[in-house]
């Protein structure tokens, strides 16, 4: 028997209410990224000299909550986990790829998500970056295939989870996970207070 | 760190990382358990790339692999969930902006720098930005937050990766922002 979720929603609800549901779903990822400070590229930056580590907070909180619901709901098979889309893996790409993400991202002050919030709220530098998103987008659309085409695919795995690569239940990846990021908190929130007295005895 | 607020129009707070942290991730477990995804921010942008040269150069985007796969499937290129999300991301932001007195048009720069080299800046970073993702297949949204939760061991590289680039590189630009 199928699981309930994923919900099959274009059949549920028309392709029109996909679209709806998709918008509305966005509509939360964009408020809140509003809400959580990243719309401001200093904040942003911040997080690279320990002085708000507000980037992180948010993500891996994020990230727990959305992966114990997941792993919670396929454990009461609720959700099908093999319905729902892990991100194929390529090595490589990923890494190389994300260096220069890195390095963007300290150097323009945002992320593509980030950058959409910002230039949604009239800041400049938000629609700047988004513009050069938009420039290197299409740089690699036409260089790549030419002269990387068999870079793309170094180190591809396909669909390759954490569990699977260290041999043990996802309920146990996920619980790891959770100390780790716990453990994580405690260490950034005393970087922060020891950041914030630096800069007062200065 | 003072955020410098002009007194006549005093911005709402921004919300507390960890409640900003844990909604995000009811946003992100709903996209899952509605669509079967998570989300994303420049595979939509990807599209709208591919779509623009479409229009223009309809022979060129058929004979480059990378372009026609962004622009491939039935229907409009545009119709695709990736864009739908970004017009939701968009009016999101912008409608959190205005109810928090945040919509106002400034640039934000470090104090040692002038907004136009911060443009510059924000150009130069954000063409790095676009370009690694496309090589790393997504960004922060799609690839590390979305397959993150998800365990992709591909997306826990991606996200070590990109904090590496950054904090690599973080003593090299502080004072574009300190």
């Amino acid at each position: 028997m199928d699981t309930l979720l994923p919900l099959n929603i274009a059949q549920l609800i028309g392709p029109v209410g996909e679209i709806i549901a998709i918008i509305a779903l966005g509509f939360g990822f964009g408020f809140v990224l509003e809400r959580a400070g990243f719309g401001d590229s200093r904040k942003l930056a911040a997080q690279f000299y320990f002085h708000d580590m507000t980037v992180f907070k948010v993500m891996f909180t994020a990230i727990i909550v959305a992966m114990v619901l997941v792993f919670l709901l396929c454990a009461l098979q609720v959700m099908d986990y093999e319905r729902i889309w892990v991100n194929p893996t390529y090595l490589w790409p990923g890494l190389v790829g994300g260096l220069i993400f890195g390095a963007g991202f300290i150097i323009g002050g945002y992320c593509p998500g980030t950058a959409l919030v910002s230039a949604a709220t009239l800041k400049l530098d938000g629609l700047f970056f988004l513009g050069g998103v938009l420039l290197g987008l299409f740089a690699f659309g036409e260089l790549v295939p030419k002269i990387w085409q068999w870079f793309l695919g170094a180190g591809a795995l396909g669909r390759y989870s954490l569990a699977q690569w260290l041999g043990v239940d996802p309920g146990y990846v996920a619980l790891g996970i959770v100390v780790i990021a716990v453990g994580c908190f405690v260490l950034v929130e005393y970087v922060e207070r020891m950041m914030a007295s630096r800069k007062e005895v200065r | 760190m003072a955020r410098q607020a002009k007194a006549e129009r005093q911005p709402a707070r921004y919300w507390d990382p960890y409640l900003a942290g844990a909604i995000l991730g009811l946003v992100l477990f709903a996209t899952f358990a509605v669509t079967g995804h998570g989300l994303g921010a420049s595979g939509g942008m990807a599209r709208l790339i591919a779509a623009a040269e479409g229009q223009l150069a309809p022979d060129h985007v058929q004979r480059n692999p990378e372009l026609a796969t962004a622009v491939g499937g039935a229907g409009h290129p545009l119709d695709h969930w990736l864009v739908w999300m970004l017009v939701g991301v968009f009016i999101g932001g912008l409608v959190s902006g205005l109810l928090a007195g945040r919509f106002r048009l400034t640039t934000f720069h470090g104090p040692q720098i002038t907004p136009r080299s911060r443009w510059a800046l924000a150009l130069i970073g954000g063409t790095l930005v676009g370009f690694g993702a496309r090589m790393a297949r997504g960004c922060t949204s799609g690839q590390a937050l979305s397959g993150g939760a998800v365990l992709s061991v591909g997306s826990f590289v991606f996200m070590l990766s990109v904090f590496a680039g950054g904090y690599l590189l973080a003593y090299l630009f502080r004072r574009v922002w300190n």
